[in-house]
């Protein structure tokens, strides 16, 4: 075993010494200060009798299973910093989010990095232990010496977590500030995974997440969440963060989600939405929620009848944002009534000059607002379908439903 | 007519929530014959004991509600975050033996119904635990639960049996507030299971886990409160009539100890031949349902509060943990009761006794859980709530320590 690894178990009632080697008290805990460094251990606790001290970094000369030994041994007394990141106190047995592995885990044990610096040592946490191997270790602390505990554990598989990809969860802002606590890590997560995670979290983090990440990613992370969550986030934000981050939403999804609201939220938060989105999704939430006006989103591109392949390219270009998904292009008349959909990829097989409606599928299905969820899924099955569109009275284009929104709702099922 | 009784059906299952399903698994195999037995033996004498218990019943079921709802966290989590991992690991122990001490009586009851219709054990056991392990990995747990949940309503048949034997009512009347204490092994044993059957420790961490991932808030809470204070007043009416209806058949013939399961079916006599059909399907059902539910609530409260991945949307290869427990339980459960000449009444009413055994260890930590401010805000205990809770630690740890007394001195005098 490497000895330039010391676990945070093995640390807890390590004997610290002082220049003469008589010893000064016991370790009761070590304490992180990430603003002015994020892995190095800023200073340790040390108990002697009732009140306790604080040796700082700089203050030691080397640190192993045998104690600590002290290069000045001038110590404050311990008081409580707000800077200070504790690891008996903040970390030991609380859930933190493995960024890496995607999911919530929960911290046994640290492991630090004995590390020379300017001639005394100091330490660099590594990883957060999960799993048997630290439980093993945690349950025999200082009822075995040391050493044996590091033969005996040998046999079990060990499971750790690299220091620069746990994510502390910590509901006050102003704690977060001063600890430092970034959301780059979530920020960089597939949605989904966010979503899942967040699922995981009780109501209080949740909260905090969605308060501090970017509104972009809060909305992609929101229309994963499962429904029930998703109200109670949304209820417990800010009304003005709340419709930044329904704004960002498809207006769809936003539809949905606000129609799980009560009345006097979901109003408050479409008060406080900019213009645009707040239309549609309005007009989205009139509709019944199991019918295809309530399954529908309104992100779609249609083009009049006489159009080309080359002005269909020109319209692509524009809506950029939609690219990822869509799959379908409209066709709509002068009183934009609908009268045909051409698959995207058709486009690629024309040139520029090619009329559209010359590339429209056959037979166009489609669908009224009013129509019942279960019909809508038959459709989608019986036809194989990737979009269907949905017309009004007048048969005027009012939406589109996609094969994901169906997925969704056989998922429900 | 088939749309009223859709209608009734929607009704039922509209106030079914959490608290509702933990007191109908509540009555499981250990429930019943627990009450069987205290009735066949007892008479109506144990009748006072349910009063106490349904108050005791509300108040942990109340507490475990409240606390999941104001910290959105599972009971095995917030010990392990309040008083460590040494500490989680001691009352998951705890928590484990209990169930698996349940498993067992479930799978004895399992064996002991099927046994009336002469389906051997070795046949019923393997075939339950099977149904049990598909049912929950398959994930159509879910949907099967509407199922067990309805075949409870077989419990009025004991509603009517009770009234149907025409019992002493005053007399039931009268024991059902009059405390009688006896310092006498057999009757304390049967106090401790009586409490250990229906206040079981993993209802607390069942219920706590449920109402959790419901997603109730605190502000949601009260009418959730209702739901779990009707659930535990609905236990105890049937646990009422299950003793009424013993005493009435078994104990006013001739008081005597249930030797098999098929023997407390007599408390259904009135039914004439179908009693036995009767009494099996209600424990056949009982058993199975909380053979369902409590290797899967062990599991969960272990893995979360020793920070093992959980879920069975998970892999075995990414939560082996989680289904070794799970399959352990199973299978030791069902392992155990084939052992052909198990005795198994003996061996569910001493389960009941060690859930009671175990209890105050979990209702401990809960009661100072739930007083800590940081964690509860305005929503700690009120002093009415910890008298009782402090209370019911004492007082059934003094029953345990009374049942060991009495024992060793027995085994002193022979």
């Amino acid at each position: 075993m490497a000895d330039e690894r010391l676990f945070f178990t093995e640390l807890l009632g390590l004997k610290v010494f002082d220049l003469k080697g008589r010893t000064l008290g016991v370790v009761k805990d070590a304490a992180i200060v990430p603003l002015l460094d994020p892995v190095r251990v800023d200073r340790y606790l040390i108990g002697s009798g009732a009140a306790w001290l604080t040796v700082r970094h700089d203050q030691v000369r080397s640190i192993s299973l045998d104690g600590i030994h002290l290069r000045d041994e001038i110590l404050t007394p311990y008081h409580s910093d707000e800077y200070m990141l504790r690891v008996v106190r903040d970390l030991m047995d609380q859930q933190i989010i493995d960024a890496q592995g995607r999911k919530v885990v929960r911290v046994t044990d640290v492991t630090f990095e004995i590390q020379p610096e300017n001639g005394g040592e100091v330490l660099w946490v590594l990883d957060v232990d999960i799993g048997l191997r630290a439980i093993f270790r945690r349950l025999v602390q200082g009822l075995l010496p040391r050493r044996w505990i590091r033969r005996l554990q040998v046999g079990i598989p060990p499971h750790s977590i690299r220091w620069e990809f746990c994510n502390i969860l910590e509901p006050d802002p102003q704690r977060r500030l001063r600890l430092n606590i970034s959301n780059r890590l979530l920020e960089d997560m597939h949605p989904a995974d966010l979503a899942d995670i967040v699922e995981d979290l009780t109501p209080e983090h949740r909260e905090a997440i969605f308060e501090n990440i970017d509104s972009e990613v809060a909305a992609d992370a929101l229309s994963e969440v499962n429904p029930n969550i998703q109200a109670s986030i949304l209820e417990s934000l800010e009304t003005e963060k709340a419709a930044d981050i329904v704004e960002e939403m498809a207006p769809d999804e936003a539809a949905d989600v606000l129609a799980e609201l009560e009345q006097e939220t979901s109003d408050e938060i479409l008060e406080e939405m900019e213009h645009e989105p707040k239309k549609e999704v309005r007009e989205l939430l009139e509709f019944k929620e199991d019918s295809a006006g309530g399954m529908m989103n309104t992100e779609y591109i249609a083009l009049t009848e006489n159009a080309t392949v080359a002005d269909a390219i020109q319209v692509l270009k524009t809506n950029e944002a939609l690219m990822e998904t869509l799959n379908t292009l409209f066709l709509l008349d002068s009183e934009e009534r609908l009268t045909g959909a051409v698959p995207l990829a058709r486009l690629f097989l024309h040139d520029g000059a090619t009329p559209l409606r010359s590339l429209a599928v056959e037979t166009l299905i489609d669908a009224p607002v009013t129509e019942q969820q279960d019909r809508i899924t038959e459709l989608f099955d019986k036809y194989n379908l990737l979009a269907l569109p949905v017309v009004d009275e007048d048969r005027k284009l009012t939406g589109v439903i996609t094969a994901d929104d169906i997925i969704s709702v056989l998922r429900e099922k | 007519m088939w749309k009223r009784f859709r209608y009734h059906i929607a009704i039922f299952f509209a106030v079914i929530g959490p608290g509702f399903i933990t007191a109908m698994v509540d009555n499981d195999a250990g429930g019943i014959l627990t009450y069987s037995q205290a009735g066949a033996k007892y008479g109506y004498l144990p009748l006072w004991t349910l009063l106490p218990i349904t108050l005791l019943l509300i108040v942990t079921q109340e507490m475990c509600s409240r606390m999941g709802a104001v910290t959105g966290k599972g009971l095995s989590d917030l010990i392990r975050e309040e008083f460590g991992l040494r500490t989680t690991f001691i009352v998951m122990a705890v928590l484990v033996l209990a169930n698996l001490t349940n498993m067992i009586a479930d799978f004895a009851g399992i064996a002991g119904s099927l046994e009336i219709f002469n389906i051997p054990r070795w046949v019923s056991v393997p075939l339950g635990a099977a149904i049990v392990w598909l049912l929950v990995v398959k994930g159509t747990y879910a949907s099967v639960e509407k199922i067990f949940l309805f075949a409870c309503l077989v419990y009025i048949a004991y509603i009517v049996s009770a009234i149907l034997v025409k019992p002493d009512w005053k007399e039931a009347a009268i024991y059902s507030v009059r405390p009688v204490l006896m310092l006498q092994g057999a009757y304390i044993y049967m106090l401790i299971g009586m409490v250990g059957t229906s206040i079981a420790p993993w209802m607390q961490f069942y219920l706590q886990a449920a109402v959790v991932e419901k997603g109730v808030t605190a502000k949601e809470y009260k009418e959730s409160r209702i739901e779990v204070i009707v659930g535990c007043i609905a236990m105890s009416v049937i646990a009422f009539f299950i003793i009424v209806a013993c005493a009435g058949t078994i104990y006013e013939v001739a008081p005597r100890d249930l030797q098999v399961p098929a023997d407390a079916a007599a408390g259904l006599r009135p039914f004439g031949n179908y009693a036995y059909l009767l009494f099996a399907a209600g424990l056949f059902n009982a058993s199975l349902f909380a053979a369902c539910i409590l290797p899967l609530s062990t599991a969960y409260s272990v893995c979360e509060g020793l920070g093992f991945e959980s879920g069975v949307n998970h892999r075995f290869r990414e939560a082996p943990i989680f289904y070794w427990l799970f399959t352990g339980l199973i299978v030791v459960g069902g392992g155990v009761v084939m052992w052909p000449r198990f005795p198994l009444v003996k061996m569910i009413l001493f389960s009941q006794v060690i859930n009671g055994v175990l209890l105050p260890i979990v209702l401990i930590f809960m009661t100072l859980l739930i007083n800590k401010k940081k964690l509860m805000h305005e929503w700690t205990n009120s002093r009415f709530y910890n008298f009782i809770s402090w209370a019911a630690v004492a007082l059934m740890i003094g029953l345990t320590m009374a049942l060991v007394a009495l024992s060793i001195q027995d085994m002193m005098k022979s």
